[in-house]
């Protein structure tokens, strides 16, 4: 059944080209109706899978001649994942609803992203999962250099290439890790198992860790995220920001940290001051973290605080992923789910409520709208979501970051410290944007905008209600997310990881 | 030596047999009793006829296998050749439909006459394991393809095109029979088996070396491998479309299968390696510097292009690269990626010259620019335009991205350490990588560029939409389901026992 989430995404992108010239209505009902119905099938699932393990959902020989299988199947990781592209996907329709231009061809983009996103977080065979993962950069490219604003083309290009290059990585070490172990299957399982020499692990995990990673949004490697997030369309950038992001995150934990355990092991000798590539990537998030927060205090365009914003807390993900105790592994699969959800709902806020109304993204020029009193609720969403990105209580960014800090602390002291600072920074930048942007005194008279500003639609409201409420119920009951997430986590599949530098 | 049975070769030969009559056929009926119609009446005729000809062949192919060895290794049957013949058959008829719509030529029966002839060249060729056999059909082939490149008559590009083919491939034709006759001499044989035997020995004969030299450069011309391209390009841009499509597609099938015959058989001895930094003497480091080569002058050059044409020109550049790598690996795994990878690459390259035909027609010129808005006049023909480029490129659920993947895994998995040949993958990979920029760009002029102001109605011919979207289709399904493809080609080899 879960299967179908794929299917019936693929099947409303191309029921969206069949539809009739100039039927925007139409359109935008279909794209609603398939990412409900998809969302639907992904919280079914949900509520019905309560041990979190490693469950088949398909299989069938793809191309038995080099023992591919189209196997599906989904843990407790994948369907926490399926369930926020689920509601990701509805949230981003209903923020979508102002697009006019090319509304079905926008739509079809849209699903297909959406379907190619649940097939890779379902995806049991690499091969399979390589297949989605590419698939996502096509629609992706399309729905910013389409409909995208600033620089579109440029980011559009960027972030395509910059996707390319990444899993141009990890098909390498996949053809290379098939072909070790004989090239007789590309199951997941089997290749986890599989006793690839510590050199081979050595050189290939950080070659498919940093393919992954590229979509993640590791420093250095991040910069086709500013970029991409600002000239996307709102929904793209809610998607961008929201699964594709995720994608990379999810493909380092089940791709390369699975495959390739021993390569997270010691070296055996230091380079200044690193003894193995946990320690290189750690400290390379830890910079993302301080590094994106310090970037999003000085910027003057809106939508780059949230793009860097952005960057920041996916390296509370990629340090998670590398404190690999159990505490910072859940810790940063819930924080998959939580930035997922704020981050849509910052972008939600900047690009549609606020950019689609004003045309304008410099705070300087926002401030003198006196915001919080024209558009009152896009003001209180920001501020909801600005203290829900810092971190504060009862918000799922609170649970995820401390979860995360606290496996820091038992893996890597001292970067825990540079973390805190972080989260100050954290504090500053979005207090700064919020200020600037929607509760500046200024001294002069306000100046009205030329045009009053349309309210705040219905589907806008309830976009917003769908991604605070899920964030508040994360925030207060983590259990409904860990209950599935832990014993995915202790599942055979993650065996090789706990024997070899599980602490 | 037994005598000759000319009955057993007149049935061996006989797909061939059948292309050629139905060549004569084609030709008479031209000149007999439409020299006075309409020239799209006379392509539309003798392009269904030549099709029906090659349907038949395939029919004759089909319905009555054989496996035999003539003379030698001069006529070759077995389930694999035949393949590799139906596949050839297949993309002339392909071809031959996108001519059916043209009108650059008044000498519509000559046309379809070399088109068939240049067919029966590849059959042959394909179809032999002895110099003699290879040489002649090669040259048929060549003679065929240079007078086909010149047939716009009206256009100058087409003869500077024809010119450049021309004295460029004599001076390789040259090169190539250079090193047939020093194998030869030093082997009595023209049997490729029997000098593979004669080439055996530990140090490298220095005629052997030349003879692999001048062999490689003879073949690397037929395949557009660098840097004996120069005159992919202004072949590509200038020769007209059905020719281009022809050159491009079946010809490349034709090439690549016997570079790998010559060189996976005949030089069995005289192997080397191309393990990074160790190349050692023999004929597989001088193909590794080759793909190299063409893999990063093909992409990094079409970056700058400006006409679709030459774009494709320099991608098929790219393309020769990667393909070389299964030569370099010469396993019949990789024979079989091979295979699986110039099909489905000629599929989609013949799609792509099948739109830029239509779009040329309309608006005068390939540039990049023509295609401007694309997807707004011509949806059927844009979006299956992207299929072609996006298979092109790698991206999956298409076809090429299969073969990349299949095509690479059996390069890594040819030497016993998977680290001989790994410099090659990744250089591969990482510059598919980099040609995701120029296949973007044509998608972006299509579908985010606007159409040009001034922009005309645009007529897609409903024969070509059926074509393009046929082709289309099959390189989703042979991307979805490769095993289509896949398990002909590896039954086929296993059955030829290569």
């Amino acid at each position: 059944m879960l299967a179908w989430t794929i299917y019936i995404s693929f099947l409303g992108a191309a029921a969206m080209l069949l539809l009739p010239k100039g039927s925007a209505a139409l359109a935008r009902a279909l794209a609603l109706l398939t990412a409900v119905a998809g969302f639907v099938i992904a919280l079914t699932a949900f509520v019905d899978h309560r041990t979190g393990e490693m469950l088949t959902i398909a299989r069938v020989p793809w191309i038995p001649s080099l023992g591919i299988e189209y196997h599906l199947a989904a843990d407790g990781i994948s369907l926490t994942l399926v369930l926020l592209t689920g509601i990701i996907a509805v949230t981003g329709v209903l923020f979508s609803w102002n697009i006019e231009d090319r509304t079905k061809e926008f739509f079809a983009f849209y699903l297909l992203l959406i379907g190619a996103v649940y097939g890779v977080f379902l995806s049991y065979d690499l091969f399979l999962l390589f297949v989605f993962y590419e698939i996502v950069i096509i629609p992706k490219y399309f729905l910013i250099a389409i409909w995208g604003s600033t620089r579109r083309e440029y980011g559009a290009m960027k972030l395509a290439l910059y996707s390319f290059i990444g899993s141009a990585m990890v098909l390498i070490g996949l053809i290379a890790a098939y072909v070790v172990a004989g090239a007789k299957t590309t199951a997941l399982g089997d290749l986890a198992h599989y006793p690839f020499s510590t050199h081979f692990q050595m050189l290939a995990f950080p070659l498919v860790f940093v393919g992954f990673a590229v979509l993640a949004g590791l420093w250095p490697l991040h910069t086709w995220a500013p970029t991409g997030h600002v000239a996307a369309p709102t929904a793209a950038s809610m998607l961008l920001a929201g699964v594709v992001m995720k994608l990379g995150a999810y493909g380092c934990l089940r791709v390369a940290m699975t495959l390739f355990p021993l390569g997270l092991g010691q070296w055996g000798f230091h380079v200044l001051g690193f003894g193995s590539w946990r320690d290189v990537f750690a400290v390379l998030a830890v910079i993302g973290i301080v590094y994106g927060a310090m970037v999003a205090l000085v910027q003057r365009d809106f939508k780059f605080v949230i793009g860097y914003s952005s960057v920041s807390h996916m390296g509370f993900i990629l340090l998670g992923l590398m404190t690999l105790n159990q505490i910072g592994l859940s810790g940063a699969v819930v924080q998959m789910v939580s930035h997922g959800l704020l981050a849509g709902l910052l972008f939600a806020v900047v690009g549609r409520m606020v950019y689609a109304r004003t045309h304008t993204r410099e705070l300087s020029a926002l401030g003198p709208m006196n915001l919080n009193k024209v558009i009152p609720f896009a003001a209180a969403t920001f501020v909801i979501a600005a203290a829900a990105s810092m971190g504060m209580p009862p918000f799922s960014g609170f649970v995820a970051e401390l979860m995360i800090l606290i496996g820091a602390w038992h893996a890597f002291p001292a970067l825990a410290l540079c973390v805190g600072i972080g989260i100050v920074i954290g504090v500053v930048y979005i207090w700064r944007a919020m200020q600037k942007a929607f509760f500046s005194e200024s001294s002069k008279a306000p100046t009205p905008p030329e045009h009053p500003l349309p309210p705040i639609s219905f589907p806008e409201r309830l976009g917003a209600i769908i991604l605070i409420g899920s964030s508040v119920l994360v925030g207060i009951y983590p259990q409904v997310l860990l209950n599935i997430v832990v014993p995915a986590l202790k599942s055979p599949l993650f065996e090789g990881l706990r024997n070899g530098s599980w602490q | 030596m037994n005598p000759i049975n000319y009955a057993q070769l007149f049935q061996l030969a006989l797909p061939q047999v059948i292309v050629v009559v139905t060549a004569l056929i084609v030709m008479a009926i031209d000149l007999l009793f439409l020299r006075n119609r309409a020239t799209r009446t006379r392509f539309a005729v003798a392009a269904g006829l030549a099709s029906f000809g090659c349907a038949a062949a395939i029919a004759r192919i089909l319905l009555a296998p054989a496996q035999a060895n003539i003379l030698d290794g001069t006529l070759i049957a077995n389930p694999l050749i035949y393949l590799v013949q139906i596949a050839l058959l297949a993309l002339t008829v392909f071809a031959l439909l996108i001519a059916a719509e043209s009108t650059f030529t008044d000498n519509v029966g000559e046309f379809v006459l070399l088109i068939l002839l240049a067919t029966a060249g590849m059959m042959f060729l394909v179809g032999s394991q002895d110099l003699l056999v290879i040489f002649i059909s090669l040259e048929l082939l060549s003679l065929s393809l240079y007078t086909l490149a010149a047939f716009n008559k009206r256009s100058l590009q087409s003869w500077e095109a024809a010119i450049k083919y021309y004295l460029f491939g004599g001076m390789s034709a040259a090169f190539l029979l250079f090193g047939f006759s020093l194998l030869y001499g030093f082997s009595n044989s023209t049997s490729l088996p029997v000098i593979a035997a004669a080439s055996h020995g530990p140090a490298l004969n220095p005629f052997l070396a030349i003879a692999i030299v001048t062999t490689a450069i003879g073949l690397g011309f037929k395949v557009a491998a660098a840097p004996f391209h120069f005159w992919a390009p202004d072949v590509y841009q200038g020769a007209p479309a059905p020719t281009a499509a022809f050159i491009a597609s079946g010809s490349k099938i034709a090439s690549f299968f016997i570079f790998f015959q010559i060189m996976a058989i005949g030089f069995a001895g005289a192997g080397g390696t191309a393990a990074f930094p160790q190349l050692l003497r023999g004929w597989i480091p001088v193909l590794a510097l080759m793909t190299a080569a063409s893999m990063l002058l093909g992409n990094l050059v079409a970056i700058r292009q400006t006409s679709l044409r030459r774009l494709l020109a320099y991608s098929a550049i790219a393309h020769a690269g990667y393909m070389l790598l299964a030569i370099v690996a010469h396993t019949q795994q990789s024979l079989a990626a091979l295979l699986y990878y110039v099909i489905t690459y000629a599929l989609a390259t013949l799609g792509a010259f099948a739109v830029i035909s239509v779009v040329e027609t309309q608006k005068g010129s390939d540039r990049l620019s023509h295609f401007d808005g694309l997807s707004r006049q011509a949806p059927v023909l844009s979006f299956c335009l992207a299929i072609f480029i996006l298979s092109l490129a790698g991206i999956p659920p298409l076809a090429g991205f299969f073969g990349k993947f299949y095509l690479f895994a059996t390069v890594l998995a040819s030497t016993p350490r998977a680290a001989d040949l790994l410099w090659l993958v990744v250089l591969a990979i990482a510059m598919s990588a980099v040609s995701l920029y120029y296949y973007l760009r044509v998608l972006k002029a299509m579908y985010v560029t606007p159409p040009a102001a001034d922009a005309k109605d645009f007529r897609s011919p409903i024969l070509s939409q059926v074509l393009v979207a046929v082709l289309a289709a099959a390189v989703i399904l042979l991307g979805c389901a490769p095993e289509l493809l896949l398990k002909p080609i590896l039954a086929a080899i296993q059955a030829s026992g290569l």
